[in-house]
């Protein structure tokens, strides 16, 4: 599909700040609330992707995503973990059985500086030991010297590979480097037109993360695609967001761009560790009509 | 590639919000509200009071005096005495510590004014706790400043006040629009009776209480209540020095034509049709976002409201595509819910205007569009509405509907688009959107419009002026600029 990258259209960081305010004001209460929480926990990729992880930590979190809070019957598992290349086989192994999928970062996450050989056996590993999702990251260096076609190849040829294992591919940007919303547009134009099925906004390892305008320039992106192709592609915010009430302020703006076909762990993912207790405190606070202490709530 | 089919994008079905009512046990209401001469709450000499209802309910909730005119004569009496006596003789940072205090006093009791504004006046409560009562304490805090630097403001040439200033405000921005005309009045040394709108009442009777708790010497600020006669007769009235009117065009010809041959000043705010210009460089979705809040903000109710849009071709049917889509995430309803977005039409004569004029579009030959939402069966309410396939001869292009109903035209060149946007006899704002600098300028130096707004619309601030051309009127309020028309050099 020929496409120009650099004619992408340019953003106005004021008007989606101000777009983002007015999604903030909304009051979501009573049976809106719980439902958004549960929806929001159903849509957490639970993520742990430090130096010292290891086959154990990766277990309990595992068994945390299966079961989030044994105490509150009827509470959905998390969509996925997300785990490095060399922790999928532990993870596939303890999620046997669930619906919990696995997705691994690869392409030489974080940093994605490496050779596109070793960006492609880093993923081939990941597929061959299991991994239902592939989160790459793209060549941030290559994009910012202009090289979009660079960057288009790069996702195409890890897309490829990822069809044949019949494996959805997420793109992160890492958008605290790409640094403008003009900058955020085109590479989810780039993303989406190169094959993407999810686009997210970062790794989580640098102190810029997810932020609701980067974001709502990445579900404007998704929208202009779906209404000209019909396609619709997934969104994962990841990173820095903790809070229950963030997670649902990114739900109201999901639903008010994309609507009720997105309010799907298919189409939309939290890239988060610690966002889920707090969901699991919210909800029992909607029970209880009192907050209780954090030690009821399993840490893994 | 086979082409998927392209479904139209669905909204609050699997996930409703739940109604998030704003308290209203918090507010204390009079069964019955008197004139407020003097610094007095006095009986009307009519002994009549009308009924104040809840648009969104067509509820009563009070009942206000019907002044006649030897109420506003008394009144004038008032503030002429005040004027006289204390207020025009108080030392300029004396009269400025009463301006900061009622503004002080304005956000202490900003919860109950957002409340009593929405329901008198039927505007969502977001908007009134996130605009208007916020903004109305930002005037007074503003021209509390002023106050003591008249001098410094316009040097060597000597300010001095006029004396009484009668006020007539719309039922668009109550207690705003009373902000706008009370407190430029007062820091410049002047006294004042102000009129609400009929339909609106509350928020101003509620800025009286407020005034009598702040101290200001009594007859400072008049504050009377009724009909049209109301305020014909302070036009009249021969001991008034300046008239300020914020209103229909209609009433702001009459109003100039009284008071002709006489030496009061004048200052005239009026309707306006404002022309919004998307270029097709612009950021297209932050642009239509500003297109939708530029006409559905106060639903439709703004004299700056930009009522006519136009787009340039190449980039129409988008447009137009994201605008119809945009209108199904409004939310339509009761104003007090903290998520409604566009609230009740004020009354039921603008209700009946705004539904002649649907029809009127539809006859006329444009493309009627409405939001899929539902209207709550009582009260006063229009579904956001656009008109497609307009020009410039359509009705609905040319007159001012004052609701939430906007008329798209599209257009090829600047040159067009420039002239169209200009061919009106209104001239009050307008808005650009387009992602390159110097056609702002070049836009901005050639709209025949008092404000206009580039890649945003609807923004308000108190050191901003704000006022019209043409059949909008003229003299400016906001500002520096908005001293001179309360002042004599």
């Amino acid at each position: 599909m020929a496409y120009d990258f650099k004619n992408s259209p340019v953003i106005d960081q004021v008007g989606i700040e101000e777009r983002v305010a007015r999604f903030n004001t909304r009051s979501i209460k009573k049976g809106s609330k719980v439902q958004a929480l549960k929806l929001a926990l159903n849509m957490i990729d639970l993520t742990t992707l430090e130096g010292k992880d290891t086959e154990g930590k990766v277990r309990q979190m595992c068994y945390k995503a299966i079961h989030p809070h044994i105490a509150m019957p009827g509470l959905p598992s998390t969509a996925a973990v997300c785990v490095y290349p060399t922790m999928v086989k532990t993870a596939k192994d303890a999620l046997k059985g669930s619906s919990v999928k696995v997705a691994s970062v690869s392409t030489a996450f974080p940093s994605g500086n490496s050779t596109m050989q070793i960006k492609l056996l880093d993923t081939k590993f990941a597929l061959d030991n299991g991994a239902d999702e592939i989160d790459m990251v793209i060549s941030r260096g290559e994009f910012l010297k202009g090289n979009y076609n660079f960057v288009f190849d790069e996702i195409a040829s890890i897309k490829e590979l990822c069809k044949k294992y019949d494996t959805r591919l997420k793109v992160i940007f890492e958008t605290g480097e790409i640094s403008t919303l003009d900058n955020v547009r085109r590479a989810s134009d780039i993303a989406i037109y190169a094959g993407a099925d999810f686009i997210k906004t970062s790794t989580g390892k640098i102190g810029v993360a997810a932020t609701m305008p980067v974001t709502l320039v990445m579900l404007d992106a998704i929208k202009d695609y779906y209404f000209k192709t019909g396609i619709m592609v997934g969104m994962k915010p990841a990173g820095g967001i903790s809070a229950a009430k963030g997670a649902l302020q990114y739900l109201v703006m999901l639903h008010e761009t994309l609507g009720n076909a997105w309010l799907d762990n298919k189409w939309f993912r939290f890239g988060a560790s610690s966002l889920a207790n707090d969901l699991i405190l919210q909800l029992e606070k909607e029970v209880r009509g009192v907050y209780f202490s954090k030690d009821y709530i399993s840490v893994d | 590639m086979a082409k998927k089919e392209i479904k139209k994008l669905e909204y609050f079905t699997d996930w409703k919000y739940a109604p998030a009512p704003e308290a209203t046990d918090h507010i204390s209401l009079k069964k019955q509200y008197d004139l407020f001469i003097n610094g007095k709450f006095v009986k009307p000499n009519s002994g009549k009071h009308f009924d104040t209802i809840n648009p969104a309910t067509e509820e009563h909730i009070s009942s206000i005096a019907e002044a006649n005119e030897k109420d506003v004569d008394s009144a004038v009496k008032a503030a002429r005495g005040a004027y006289d006596k204390t207020w025009s003789k108080m030392p300029a940072k004396e009269r400025a510590k009463y301006i900061y205090r009622i503004a002080r006093l304005i956000q202490e009791r900003a919860r109950e004014l957002s409340v009593i504004e929405t329901l008198d006046g039927g505007k969502s409560i977001r908007e009134s706790r996130d605009i208007d009562v916020p903004l109305a304490a930002n005037h007074f805090f503003y021209y509390a400043g002023w106050a003591d630097k008249l001098e410094y403001a316009f040097p060597n040439r000597n300010p001095k006040s006029l004396g009484v200033a009668g006020q007539v405000i719309p039922w668009n921005f109550p207690l705003l629009m009373a902000a706008w005309k009370i407190a430029p009045a007062l820091a410049t040394g002047n006294t004042v009776v102000l009129k609400p709108a009929e339909t609106t009442s509350l928020t101003a009777l509620k800025l009286a209480e407020i005034i009598q708790e702040s101290g200001l010497p009594d007859g400072v600020v008049n504050i009377i209540t009724g009909h049209g006669p109301v305020g014909a007769s302070m036009v009249n009235h021969k001991d008034i020095n300046k008239i300020a009117f914020t209103g229909s065009t209609g009433v702001g010809k009459w109003i100039q034509k009284a008071i002709a041959g006489t030496d009061k000043k004048l200052t005239l705010e009026l309707g306006g049709k404002a022309a919004n210009i998307i270029f097709e460089d612009a950021p297209i979705n932050q642009a239509v976002e500003g297109i939708i809040n530029g006409i559905f903000f106060n639903q439709g109710h703004v004299c700056c409201a930009g009522s006519r849009l136009f787009v340039q071709e190449s980039v129409a049917d988008e447009v137009i595509r994201k605008l119809k889509d945009r209108l199904e995430t409004l939310i339509v309803g009761d104003p007090l819910d903290k998520n409604t977005d566009i609230g009740a039409i004020n009354s039921k004569m603008q209700l009946n205007k705004i539904n002649e004029y649907l029809k009127i579009g539809v006859n006329d030959g444009a493309e009627m569009y409405q939001s899929s939402c539902s209207i709550p069966k009582k009260g006063f309410f229009v579904r956001p509405t656009l008109f497609l396939n307009t020009s410039q001869s359509h009705r609905i292009s040319q007159e001012e509907i004052f609701g939430p109903v906007l008329a798209v035209q599209t257009f090829r060149t600047i040159e067009e688009v420039i002239e169209k946007a200009n061919n009106i006899p209104y001239g009050l704002s307008a808005g650009v959107w387009t992602d390159k600098g110097s056609r702002i300028f070049n836009m901005t130096s050639k709209l025949r419009a008092g404000v206009v707004w580039a890649n945003t619309y609807n923004k308000f601030d108190p050191t901003s002026p704000f006022g019209g051309y043409k059949e909008s009127g003229f003299g400016r309020e906001g500002g520096l600029h908005g001293l001179m028309p309360y002042l004599k050099f």
